[in-house]
């Protein structure tokens, strides 16, 4: 393609990506960088239904002029990133030098709200992606060597899980498995524990977002690995067949390497969306067990003091993080890049 | 859902019922738009519903519970999209701290006829907003399980416990206590009455410095975790919506829960007959020999926006007054709050925040940064709740996440 034609046509998305990507992620890197202005505050005789008391509060004609002048807020470069509440540099080295041995300096480290965070997004991202791709492409198999008329009904009722929003999805399961809930219930039985609760453990907290995590996610790899099922060399096969090769053989060395670029697909899609993990944490009151990146952002932008320098700096951190997740891949995609153009 | 439905049908039945009254020259002519954002809760419905009564250009109203995530910016563009945000003593501090709520005191002196003294919430000597109900929360207990237990109403936490273990040890109820503790904004504000209670001080005086890690902020959490022993072990996902449905079906003895909790804990449409018939409510408890009870006074109130003109503001004004006239107190409005209007009479679902505030309970503190400590208390103390750190550790890490916060916000250098 000639290289006019080619910057007309990447024109529009060039410009839909400049505006609707870089931009934002410009103007979150730069909130990241300032905070309020230091608040005036003084002491006045406030008064309400139950009487009148000296209290302390803004004041708000010292800090206008202020606020006109640097509408930005206050400089302050990394300092959010370093503070308690990100990446707690002080906070890491202080535990460091004060921890006898590593199993103290983890737990230690897990009192950190960003830390507590990724320790679990991390489990959760490495659990349900692979557990996710697997569970995908034993349906899609499945339902691929199911008899023609039964094949349209079994699709429509695996995608169900994808199809129901994540947030009404997680409250459903939520009063299932409460402990007066159908699931809850079943459980105490079965493990013959009448105080056995979900939600009050966090390992267990944690399995059961696992398992929504994959309940909800399998049905998007079952119907792209369904897709590319059907453009299966069938002569490929058919050799293999004549060869000797047994039905695990043949899923091993010719379905699953014609598969292997919607599995790398796949796996990229989920764990972006895995890091972003929030709408189960929300679903399923879990933020006692389970917090993310993303569940903190949300946190600070709806208390009644809102934190939106906190949440900024929250932001960039995720998609640093996603940009490290999905380096490995990345790189592997340009090698097979390079390697075909270079055939 | 149907219970929301069922409170919207109330409100504006009598937002109907009222209608023909108020809209035959009672006054009520308004000649600039009202936008009003609020909590949805059917006491707001109802004042709300008394401002549309007016007539002369249109009022809009915008309640849900979601307010508090959208009233600040709803507010800050000029002109404001809301001309007037129904707030509490918690949340007016936002709207200060972001300066977009102007003082009333000439609409006050023009059109405030019939407002009483301690409606008006007064701020640096300005009148900031008027507050219409009051609300705390207080005991309410099942007269038939303590009969049956052998106990009295508790008048103390200590008492509460006590009781709590004669109720499981006569096998009576599994969990007998409840309370609304779920993690976030719900434990801190139990953390918040239990030191309260303690005779705590959350501030060095007059700084935003914060001093809970001490011995009345280990014996506040002691007591929130001996007392959710004897909850249903998922108490930290429980709110008050959650734990009234525990108390409806009848598996809860002894709760600290809002009186503006207490009409439908009441009420034979929405809760179990027993239930209904034993519901009791008592005068909130004091802790560790205090006489402070250990809860906090709250009033709800409205304000008029900054960004919008003096037309507008005066519109929102006169229609909010007619939100609250004393003429609209009619048996349907009566007994869904303790109203801080003018012929309020007190009912059976009000005694316990008139014995609030009787026993002198302290107000939630009115500060520029109690809400960055509310968070951090919301947070951290889950932790030493779950039994995976002890008080001191908790505490001081509630110290450090609010030290952040703080910094970030201004406060503190």
């Amino acid at each position: 393609m000639k290289h006019k034609t080619f910057f007309w046509f990447f024109l529009p998305t060039a410009s839909a990506m400049l505006l609707f990507i870089a931009l934002p992620i410009f103007s979150i890197v730069i909130q990241s960088l300032f905070t309020p202005h230091d608040a005036v505050i003084i002491v006045t005789e406030n008064c309400d239904p139950f009487g009148c008391k000296q209290e302390t509060t803004i004041d708000q004609e010292a800090t206008r002029d202020l606020r006109k002048s640097e509408p930005l807020g206050k400089f302050v470069g990394l300092e959010i990133y370093k503070d308690r509440g990100h990446l707690a540099v002080n906070e890491v080295k202080e535990i460091w030098i004060e921890s006898n041995n590593f199993t103290e300096f983890k737990k230690n480290i897990g009192n950190l709200p960003f830390y507590r965070a990724m320790a679990f997004t991390l489990t959760f991202t490495f659990t349900v992606t692979p557990l996710m791709l697997v569970f995908g492409f034993i349906i899609a198999l499945a339902v691929n060597s199911l008899h023609h008329n039964l094949k349209g009904l079994t699709i429509f009722f695996s995608l169900l899980p994808m199809i129901v929003s994540p947030l009404i999805g997680s409250l459903v399961l939520f009063w299932m498995i409460d402990s007066r809930g159908i699931i809850g219930e079943a459980l105490q039985y079965v493990f013959e524990d009448p105080d056995l609760s979900l939600k009050a453990s966090t390992g267990l907290t944690w399995v059961m977002l696992i398992v929504y995590g994959v309940w909800h996610a399998a049905p998007f790899s079952f119907v792209v690995f369904y897709a590319g099922l059907q453009t299966l060399p069938m002569d490929t096969i058919e050799s293999a067949k004549i060869d000797g090769a047994s039905r695990l053989q043949q899923v091993w060395y010719v379905v699953i390497p014609h598969l292997m670029p919607l599995i790398t697909f796949v796996a990229l899609m989920q764990l972006m969306d895995n890091f972003r993990v929030f709408e189960p944490i929300v679903g399923f009151s879990a933020e006692a067990h389970a917090q993310s990146l993303s569940w903190f952002i949300f946190n600070d932008l709806g208390g009644e003091t809102r934190l939106l320098s906190s949440a900024a700096t929250s932001s960039v951190l995720t998609i640093i993080g996603v940009s490290i997740l999905l380096f490995p891949v990345l790189i592997r995609t340009w090698r097979d890049f390079n390697e075909k153009s270079a055939k | 859902m149907i219970k929301n439905i069922m409170r919207l049908v109330v409100a504006s039945a009598i937002a109907v019922f009222a209608a023909p009254i108020f809209a035959d020259g009672h006054g009520c002519k308004i000649s600039a738009r009202v936008s009003i954002v609020g909590n949805e809760f059917p006491a707001i419905h109802a004042v709300a519903d008394g401002a549309k009564v007016c007539k002369g250009s249109e009022v809009k109203a915008n309640l849900t519970a979601d307010h508090q995530k959208i009233n600040v910016a709803g507010m800050s563009g000029n002109p404001a999209e809301y001309t007037s945000a129904i707030i509490a003593n918690s949340s007016i501090v936002a709207l200060m701290n972001n300066d977009v709520i102007r003082p009333l005191d000439d609409l006050v002196a023009k059109h405030g006829k019939g407002l009483k003294k301690n409606q008006l919430i007064t701020i640096n000597g300005k009148v900031m907003a008027v507050a219409f109900m009051a609300n705390a929360q207080h005991l309410v207990y099942r007269s038939d399980i303590l009969e049956k237990a052998g106990i009295s109403a508790p008048k103390t936490y200590e008492e509460m416990l006590a009781g709590a273990k004669i109720i499981k040890d006569k096998g009576l109820m599994d969990y007998p206590l409840g309370g609304a503790y779920k993690a976030g904004w719900n434990l801190a504000q139990e953390f918040t009455n239990m030191y309260i209670g303690h005779g705590g001080e959350f501030f060095k005086s007059g700084s935003a410095e914060v001093s809970i890690n001490n011995a009345k902020g280990v014996a506040t959490l002691e007591m929130l975790k001996a007392l959710s022993a004897y909850m249903n072990p998922d108490f930290l996902t429980h709110d008050s919506n959650a734990t009234s449905a525990e108390w409806k079906a009848g598996n809860v003895a002894m709760m600290n829960m809002w009186g503006s909790r207490m009409g439908p804990l009441m009420d034979p449409e929405q809760s179990t007959p027993t239930v209904v018939k034993t519901t009791t409510l008592g005068d909130p408890m004091t802790v560790g020999g205090g006489s402070t009870p250990a809860t906090t006074l709250w009033w709800d109130g409205w304000t008029v926006a900054k960004n919008i003109s003096d037309a507008e503001a005066e519109a929102t004004f006169i229609a909010m007054m007619n939100g609250i006239n004393p003429k609209r107190l009619d048996d349907k409005m009566m007994p869904l709050a303790v109203w801080l209007i003018e012929g309020f009479k007190p009912g059976p679902a009000n005694v316990g925040v008139a014995a609030a505030a009787r026993m002198n309970a302290i107000p939630y503190p009115m500060l520029p940064y109690q809400g960055l400590l509310h968070s951090a208390l919301g947070s951290e103390i889950v932790d030493f709740m779950q039994g995976k750190e002890d008080a001191a550790t908790a505490l001081a890490d509630v110290e450090a996440a609010y030290t952040a916060a703080a910094k970030e916000k201004g406060f503190l250098n």
